[in-house]
């Protein structure tokens, strides 16, 4: 029996020639991440286990991205344990304000993983890695300490689920739309432990930015990881990036999934996940005269430079609707200067909108951009739970680009069509 | 080790911004992150609940963001055990690693009410509804994750094993 891309990567890093669905691995790890939210508990926790050093200062990432510029006392003193923490031991990748980015933006733009990785970070959504051809899964605080210490992790190697994207892609629709429709099809648990492999014609024609958005949102369907094969756009992107050796693995045709869905991507409208879960999605066409209250165009699901080129194209010429907040977030600090130089941040004000120095920030309700009782949001985020952008009583509706900035000159929840 | 405490009924994807939501993930203090366990699905359940007491929900629990705040909430708050038809993974493993026991049971999540006084035995699995006079039977932990949890976290187990 064959391997799948997920049980490779896994065998490699766990010095074995072959793993199968089920076995527990001891597997060493190539990243280590965490933030401003989640770093504290664990470096909290390293200290108290009487840990003195670090496995490698260069394989551990520590991003200050949550609520960062700090939105008040309690994050600034949170943000700070973590700075003394990287400058005491010297960590390589410490990112603070000024070249932090939103995660798992940066981390790929900055060539810190690559093809054949294994990564383990605190946040749910280091998921996102896969669509570079990595393992990469999400942990909590604890598991990153001890993998500070170790740089090991212990995991149970995933059955795999594949979905196979084949067809031509609709106008407007990007990879935002195909993982939407697919936790529409399969829900919130439908991957509860699995790895989903995303493959076929249609994710070959997908860019490496909508890659990326699918593989984040692994997580809202229960996925323990989603993951691309390498192919010549993921070769082109990580080539001027790399500083290190990589490696490109791929499934072997017998490999074993314990599920294969199709879908026919020329049937998939750009979607709509209705509150609360991310899996109540619909086609745009379904949606009719919802009222929004603010719009977000950003995150580590949807705030890399195609997005806000997408968002850009829709809203150059309008201006949003008077009772719409649009806030717009670059991810990162160079996508930023891109959006600069390429005059999309004059036309997002220029609309109305507003930009935003790189955070998560709306995404968790955390802060710049709090929705108000009985408040709505169209949002290119990732989560719709009650609550999640403020008020228990608000709502988020979540879409890809093309749809929120079209929502925002409406001032309802619309389709780039309907402009 | 015997556990003990009344129920409290959840239901299908509590998600960790329900158990702790993201306004209060400024702090790390257990204290503070306790006395908002559960605010935004039942703002009243502080009050309510009774150290020892046990979170009974249905699938998916504990889905969402990797915020180790959740469990630790919980554990703090003095629920003894969650029992769920089944959890969101990394949810799962941060439980464990903090020392939160959690069983999955899709019996004991169909069959038990609110209020229920029920009795569990983390080493068997097993599970008594002594209102109902019912037995459940979960998956006991495997072997190195009771080893985790008897090393009192995964820390300490991985400290010890250093050593």
């Amino acid at each position: 029996m064959g391997m799948t891309i997920t049980q490779k990567i896994l065998a490699a890093h766990a010095g074995k020639e072959s793993v199968d669905p089920g076995e527990l691995i001891m597997a060493k790890l190539d990243v280590v991440l965490a933030n401003d939210i989640t770093a504290p508990i664990g470096i909290t926790e390293f200290r108290k286990a009487g840990a003195k050093k670090v496995f490698d200062k260069d394989k551990i990432v520590l991003v200050a991205d949550h609520f960062v510029p700090n939105k008040d006392i309690a994050s600034a003193q949170q943000t700070k344990l973590m700075r003394d923490f990287a400058r005491e031991h010297e960590i390589t990748n410490y990112f603070d304000v000024g070249n932090m980015g939103i995660e798992h933006a940066l981390l790929p733009e900055q060539g810190l993983v690559l093809p054949g990785d294994t990564v383990l970070g605190a946040d749910s959504h280091t998921c996102t890695y896969g669509a570079l051809g990595a393992f990469s899964t999400g942990s909590g605080s604890t598991d990153f300490a001890a993998a500070m210490i170790t740089g090991e992790a212990w995991f149970r190697v995933p059955e795999s689920m594949k979905f196979i994207f084949y067809g031509k892609r609709q106008k407007w629709v990007s990879g935002k739309d195909l993982i939407l429709h697919l936790i529409g099809d399969i829900g919130v648990d439908g991957a509860l432990y699995k790895a989903m492999e995303f493959t076929g014609e249609a994710i070959a024609d997908l860019s490496m930015s909508s890659r990326l958005t699918m593989c984040n949102m692994a997580i809202e369907a229960g996925g323990k990881s989603g993951i691309i094969a390498p192919d010549k756009v993921t070769l082109d992107y990580v080539e001027s990036r790399a500083n290190r050796g990589y490696r490109i693995y791929e499934s072997d045709p017998d490999a074993e999934y314990c599920e294969v869905r199709e879908y026919d991507v020329s049937k998939i409208k750009p979607q709509v996940a209705l509150p609360f879960l991310p899996e109540n999605t619909v086609p745009i066409s379904e949606v009719t005269d919802i009222k929004i209250d603010q719009a977000v165009i950003g995150s580590c699901t949807n705030g890399r430079l195609e997005d806000l080129r997408i968002a850009a194209q829709i809203l150059r010429g309008h201006n949003i609707h008077p009772d719409v907040r649009l806030i717009v977030i670059p991810a990162t600090q160079s996508i930023y200067m891109q959006a600069l130089y390429e005059g999309l941040i004059e036309i997002f004000i220029e609309a109305g909108g507003v930009v935003s120095t790189p955070t998560c920030g709306p995404c968790l309700g955390g802060y710049m951009g709090i929705l108000a009782e009985g408040e709505r949001a169209i949002s290119t985020t990732n989560r719709n739970f009650r609550g999640r952008m403020g008020h228990v009583d608000s709502e988020v509706y979540l879409s890809g680009p093309a749809v929120a900035a079209a929502s925002a000159v409406l001032g309802k929840i619309a389709s780039p069509e309907e402009l | 080790m015997k556990l003990a405490g009344k129920a409290w009924k959840f239901g299908d994807d509590v998600n960790t911004d329900e158990i702790i939501p993201a306004r209060y993930l400024n702090t790390s203090d257990p204290d503070e992150l306790a006395s908002h366990c559960m605010e935004d699905i039942d703002p009243d359940f502080m009050n309510k609940m009774s150290p020892g007491d046990i979170i009974v929900a249905n699938k998916n629990f504990g889905c969402g963001s990797s915020r180790e705040h959740a469990p630790l909430a919980i554990k703090t708050a003095g629920i003894s055990c969650v029992i769920a038809k089944s959890f969101a993974r990394i949810f799962y493993r941060n439980s464990i690693n903090i020392g939160l026991p959690i069983l999955e049971s899709e019996e004991a999540a169909a069959k038990i009410q609110e209020g229920d006084r029920l009795e569990i035995d983390l080493a068997s699995g097993v599970i008594k509804n002594l209102t109902k006079d019912e037995t459940y039977q979960a998956q006991p932990f495997p072997g190195f994750m009771q080893q985790i949890i008897s090393s009192g976290g995964l820390l300490n187990y991985v400290m010890s094993r250093q050593n």
